[in-house]
């Protein structure tokens, strides 16, 4: 063969991927069509005349913006509500996950290392608590809202409670996870050498990955804010109280300010969580 | 270094203070409305949850609208978030073009799918899928984003070689750019899904059906046993799609290597 002839010009260089790549897309589209059918796919609805008299009308009361000096005063407080449980909440998780992710951390439990004559009882504790981690992470921040705004009432308090219980749960998994990468000799020797699990985690664990933790820890913070924003609509504080009400009354005006409002809220917490995040590493 | 995380720490625990100040949380008397008796009459009201044929006949019904609402909703989102990267990249020479639409991806992304459902519900009314579109659209702003990142980072050997053997300029991204990208691209697609499937359960709050929509009802009409059968079904859905999740990328990386 000529080297100066192109290689892929022939048309019987065809992809030999191409059959089975056909073949999977046809069979996820038959798999997909229950869900087509369940989730009333519909895109007609978006274009029928109705709803767009609707959203226009709606989208038309968008301009111009509410900004008389009630308002705004109103979207501060709620503003700065948000952000207030936003980090209550994640003071809070802290406070859980931390003891929570030691707990379950097997690399510094003396048991596993054969240090400790009833291992069984670390296994017992450990379990429920890996579990106890799975469930909270698992139901998600507004269900919590939910069933706390029926038990203490309207207000922030419900929101905090919320964020608090979800992101300890995403905290400890991701901490313990953590800690169990990290290099396994230094704390296995401090045990070893009769230190204390505590001791094992502060000499021997910590200083391997406490960037990390805090990293995670500010990237969740964003997260919490982008969380509380719409705590409010089920009652639990913050801009999404708000939000809900003016939805509800159709106030397109107000509805346009406040969206411009999340959108510069998530923006600040996106740069100030990578500022320090820049000044962490 | 200690000094910054030590000022970080310092900032963070006033921060966290005057939080709950703000609040007002630091007062006594914030809880004293829920008794700790209530709060277990609260919690034993859950119990026995409701396991009824009837009503888990409801659930699974449900179970299976929020899974294919996560599941569409995070396709369609893959679907626009890849075009709208693929617009990015094509105009990568010229940053004007470049920014307007980097801004309309952040402008998605920026906007709660919960709000994004409120607003859905007005424009097609209640039901899944307008829960659909929401998840769709935020989703669609986030991928954009990852899915420029992992684009602008391929290495251009691959496009060039086939480039220098004779292939068209689309083919050689097809097969040297995009087919190098596709397991990262997928894995966030994966990754979205873990987070729709909770969002999933939680839209019909706003009336965008699904789970949340059962569970707001029985929670309004005061029917906690059978809000509690939602919230079981709610977690076991949300671990199912971890699992399934993990596996399928488990599977992706064996894959490549």
């Amino acid at each position: 063969m000529s080297t100066s002839q192109p290689l892929l010009t022939s048309s019987r260089d065809f992809d030999p991927a191409l059959l089975p790549r056909l073949l999977l897309s046809v069979l996820a589209l038959l798999l997909l069509w229950p869900a087509i059918q369940l989730s009333e796919f519909n895109p007609a609805a978006i274009f029928s005349g109705e709803s767009l008299e609707v959203a226009g009308h709606f989208l038309a009361g968008f301009w111009p913006l509410r900004l008389d000096r009630e308002f705004l005063t109103l979207v501060l407080r709620a503003t700065l509500e948000t952000l207030a449980l936003a980090t209550a909440g994640i003071a809070l998780a802290l406070v859980v996950a931390i003891p929570l992710s030691l707990i379950v951390t097997q690399s510094l439990s003396r048991g596993a290392l054969g240090l400790s004559k009833n291992a069984y009882l670390g296994l017992l504790l450990r379990f429920p608590c890996r579990l106890l981690l799975i469930v909270l992470r698992s139901i998600p921040d507004l269900v919590w809202a939910l069933l706390f705004v029926r038990l203490f009432g309207l207000g922030p308090a419900a929101g905090v409670l919320a964020i608090a219980i979800h992101y300890s749960g995403m905290l400890g998994k991701v901490f313990f996870e953590t800690y169990e990468s990290c290099d396994p000799a230094p704390q296995q020797s401090i045990l070893a050498a009769g230190g204390s699990r505590m001791n094992a985690f502060l000499y021997g664990v910590l200083p391997q990955c406490s960037l990390e933790l805090l990293s995670y820890s500010v990237y969740r913070w964003e997260c919490a804010i982008r969380a509380s924003v719409v705590m409010g609509f089920v009652g639990a504080g913050g801009l999404g109280q708000q939000m809900e009400l003016s939805l509800k009354m159709l106030a397109g005006n107000e509805v346009a300010t406040m969206l411009l409002v999340f959108i510069v809220l998530v923006v600040i917490a996106d740069g100030l969580s990578a500022l320090v995040r820049r000044l962490l590493v | 270094m200690t000094i910054r995380i030590a000022v970080l720490f310092v900032v963070f625990m006033m921060a966290a203070l005057s939080s709950f100040h703000y609040l007002g949380l630091l007062s006594p008397n914030v809880f004293s409305g829920a008794s700790m008796s209530l709060v277990f009459s609260y919690i034993a009201g859950f119990f026995p949850m409701d396991a009824s044929a009837s009503h888990l006949h409801k659930v699974w019904q449900g179970s299976f609208e929020t899974l294919a609402m996560s599941v569409l909703g995070t396709l369609l989102a893959g679907g626009i978030g890849l075009l709208l990267a693929l617009l990015q990249y094509s105009v990568s020479g010229n940053t004007l073009a470049r920014h307007v639409v980097r801004l309309m991806s952040n402008v998605l992304r920026a906007v709660p799918e919960l709000v994004w459902a409120a607003l859905m519900v007005l424009l097609v009314g209640l039901g899944p899928f307008s829960g659909t579109l929401a998840i769709a659209i935020h989703t669609a702003g986030v991928l954009a984003r990852l899915f420029s990142e992992t684009l602008d980072n391929i290495s251009p050997r691959y496009a060039d070689s086939l480039l220098h053997l004779g292939a068209g300029r689309i083919t050689a991204f097809f097969y040297g750019g995009l087919s190098i990208a596709a397991p990262q691209l997928m894995s966030y697609l994966l990754y979205r899904w873990e987070n729709n499937i909770r969002i999933a359960a939680v839209l019909g709050f706003v009336g965008a059906g699904g789970l949340g929509q059962m569970l707001y009802l029985h929670l309004s009409l005061f029917q906690n046993r059978q809000a509690a059968t939602v919230i079981l079904a709610i977690l076991l859905l949300v671990l199912l799609v971890d699992v399934c999740s993990l596996a399928l990328r488990r599977l992706l990386v064996r894959n490549v290597a």
